[in-house]
């Protein structure tokens, strides 16, 4: 298993796909920004979507049996997972129970969560992502590099290439419009053909007994309304009270995720069509125990607009998949080593700290100050890499004797002066790759404060 | 034990103490009622759609004339602007529908702070048909214009029908080097009459 330097080291090889990666999604960043600047109670309305999302987590279990209840009520089938193999069992029992052999799916993290499609394909069972940037990694056999761009790490030359061999568009042309009316035309039989169709759950109401779903494209509709069976997947942090709620999640989810007011499809969903079955799969996998993590219990208020992804200084620069899991960026750094601490230990050091995604998370999650808990925990729980432990722990013993601490500085100093290749070697200094070393001071601070305090 | 049974005792297990669910009272609020309107017809233009504020409705029964004459499929739900089409109804498959060019709704809630239109399942006739159709148009009401979602979740019932929707101007995406191009999967345009 690669971690994340490994993996951001293939990434940024090509430098000026890297720059591009970088530009584009602080832009998106930016327009964020400007959508943001509009509404001047935007800090009230992260506070209040805060505070629900703690309210929702202190209460969720008597939440979740009045939207089951609610749901029953409306006619539409509940079922209950308790991991992802449950989930994927669910999905598949759906499929055959109802001879289903065309499935068109939406949007879900959840879905990619649980490698739904890998399984899926196993059993024999077609899975058409039906989210363009979706579609797009599904025809190269990759993932989403990002929950809300999946395709982000494509320039139009690859997205051209893709679909001259998967859909025999004119072989350079590049044009997106071009391309994406293929895709309309390749997609729209898709829908219409489809026997089952599969979406996430953005926000689920207790008090209803329905849930929304976001889209710009209109691909979760397409498929939901064309399709004889609609399967609906979330995880249990998605309820949230009352409907009068939603107005709060649908004025930041958009607005935080692309600067756009609001999604074009905002698809409030309480019972199925007629002639239509519902189902409606509630997961947990792994989430209760994030629940009871103190520290940790409040990244399940993620509503998954992925602002703290577009801020990142490390993910704008080392790209979705060198995060090796269905969730990239910082959030996914502190959600997913709670899936799997040994698999996703170097997670939480990758990152700078500098705080920048709790400053746009619109459900005010803490992400930075986890970030470095998680770094504690792991390192306590012996999943820290071993040089990084010697090295922290060299640190710590000389950070904390005034005299070694001088001696040291005095020492390294002077090898910088009279042995720099030593410093300017990547395999005794990672710290020089892509870095130049400063030239090294002449004395330390405190030798000329003493000189020049008088 | 159950999976329902052993996530809900996990649940209460592991959740925290109780919180109270906070007021839903916004201090200041953005747009108010008297600029609602030109911020709906701004705000519209800024996500790809177009609302035009017409004094007859004639205006829109011509438009409809014109159109089928030029033999396009025009599905019309609306008594007041003629002929409802007949053949339109919730049991009409996806693949019925397909062939349809330009479809008339009307609209509950116009919301100016981002320039959707609340759409029951009543309206549309047929879940499918916003999406279907090659090009939308919705009327509505000038006087049911909100300012924010705040209002328009007071006024609309959310779970009076088994589908509702907010619909924000015309299919869209960004996913290809992120250059908008409109008309993703659903509708390629989106005009909004305000009558």
């Amino acid at each position: 298993m690669k971690d994340h330097a490994t993996l951001s080291e293939k990434f940024i090889a090509d430098e000026p796909r890297t720059d591009w990666h970088d530009e584009t999604l602080w832009f998106v960043r930016e327009k964020r920004d400007k959508a943001v600047r509009q509404v001047p109670e935007w800090e009230q309305l992260r506070e209040m979507a805060s505070q629900i999302k703690d309210h929702s987590l202190s209460n969720l279990d008597n939440y979740l049996l009045e939207f089951e209840t609610k749901a029953l009520a409306n006619g539409v089938k509940i079922h209950w997972a308790a991991d992802a193999a449950e989930h994927n069992a669910i999905i598949l029992k759906i499929i055959q129970h109802n001879k289903v052999h065309r499935v068109v799916k939406s949007k879900s993290m959840l879905t990619e969560e649980c490698h739904l499609n890998d399984f899926l394909i196993e059993q024999g069972v077609e899975v058409v992502d039906t989210d363009l940037g979706e579609r797009i990694v599904q025809f190269r056999n990759e993932t989403p590099s990002h929950i809300v761009l999946p395709a982000i790490h494509l320039k139009k030359q690859d997205v051209s290439e893709t679909f001259h061999e998967h859909l025999g568009t004119e072989k350079g042309n590049n044009d997106p419009q071009y391309l994406t009316e293929a895709a309309r035309m390749h997609l729209r039989d898709k829908f219409i053909a489809s026997q089952l169709a599969i979406t996430g759950v953005n926000f689920a109401i207790a008090e209803t007994g329905g849930f929304v779903v976001c889209t710009n494209e209109g691909n979760a509709d397409m498929g939901t309304h064309a399709a004889d069976i609609h399967v609906a997947c979330m995880g249990i942090e998605k309820i949230i009270p009352k409907t009068e709620h939603l107005s709060v999640f649908l004025r930041l989810l958009a607005r935080s995720a692309t600067g756009q007011p609001i999604t074009t499809y905002s698809s409030h969903f309480n019972k199925p069509r007629i002639g239509q079955q519902m189902h409606i799969i509630i997961v947990d996998n792994g989430r209760t125990k994030q629940l009871g993590r103190p520290d940790f219990r409040n990244s399940l208020k993620c509503i998954r607009c992925a602002a703290c992804f577009n801020t990142c200084p490390v993910y704008r620069r080392s790209g979705g998949h060198s995060y090796h899991t269905a969730v990239a960026g910082p959030i996914g750094s502190i959600l997913s080593p709670n899936l799997d601490m040994k698999a996703n230990a170097d997670l939480p050091f990758a990152s700078t700290l500098c705080g920048s995604c709790s400053n746009v998370c619109p459900v005010k999650i803490d992400i930075h100050v986890q970030l470095w808990k998680w770094r504690q925990v792991l390192t306590e729980e012996g999943y820290a890499p071993t040089g990084k432990k010697i090295a922290m722990k060299g640190m710590a013993f000389v950070l904390s004797h005034p005299t070694i601490y001088r001696v040291a500085g005095k020492m390294g100093r002077w090898v910088m002066r009279v042995f720099p290749f030593i410093m300017n070697n990547k395999s005794f200094n990672p710290w020089y790759k892509q870095r130049e070393m400063p030239t090294p001071p002449k004395q330390s601070f405190r030798d000329w404060y003493i000189k020049n305090k008088k | 034990m159950s999976s329902r049974e052993k996530i809900l005792a996990a649940v209460t297990a592991n959740k925290p103490a109780l919180t109270e669910v906070p007021s839903m009272k916004i201090d200041r609020a953005s747009i108010d009622h008297t600029t609602a309107v030109q911020q709906f017809i701004k705000t519209l233009e800024g996500i790809g759609g177009k609302a035009i504020q017409v004094a007859d409705i004639q205006v829109i029964r011509d438009e409809i004339q014109q159109l089928k004459a030029a033999h396009h499929y025009i599905v019309n739900t609306l008594l007041s602007l003629g002929e409802v089409n007949p053949e339109i109804n919730p049991r009409l498959d996806a693949n019925s529908m397909e062939p349809v060019y330009k479809t008339y709704i009307e609209g509950t809630i116009g919301v100016a702070e981002n320039g959707s239109v609340w759409l029951y399942e009543s309206q549309l006739v047929n879940r499918i048909l916003p999406f279907i159709c090659q090009h939308l148009v919705i009327c509505l009401d000038v006087k049911n214009i909100v300012p924010t979602m705040h209002e328009a979740y007071q006024q609309i019932d959310v779970d009076r029908e088994g589908y509702g929707v907010f619909l924000a101007g015309p299919s869209k995406t960004a996913d290809i080097e992120q250059s908008l191009v409109i008309g993703a999967h659903g509708a390629r345009s989106l005009v909004v009459y305000l009558v």
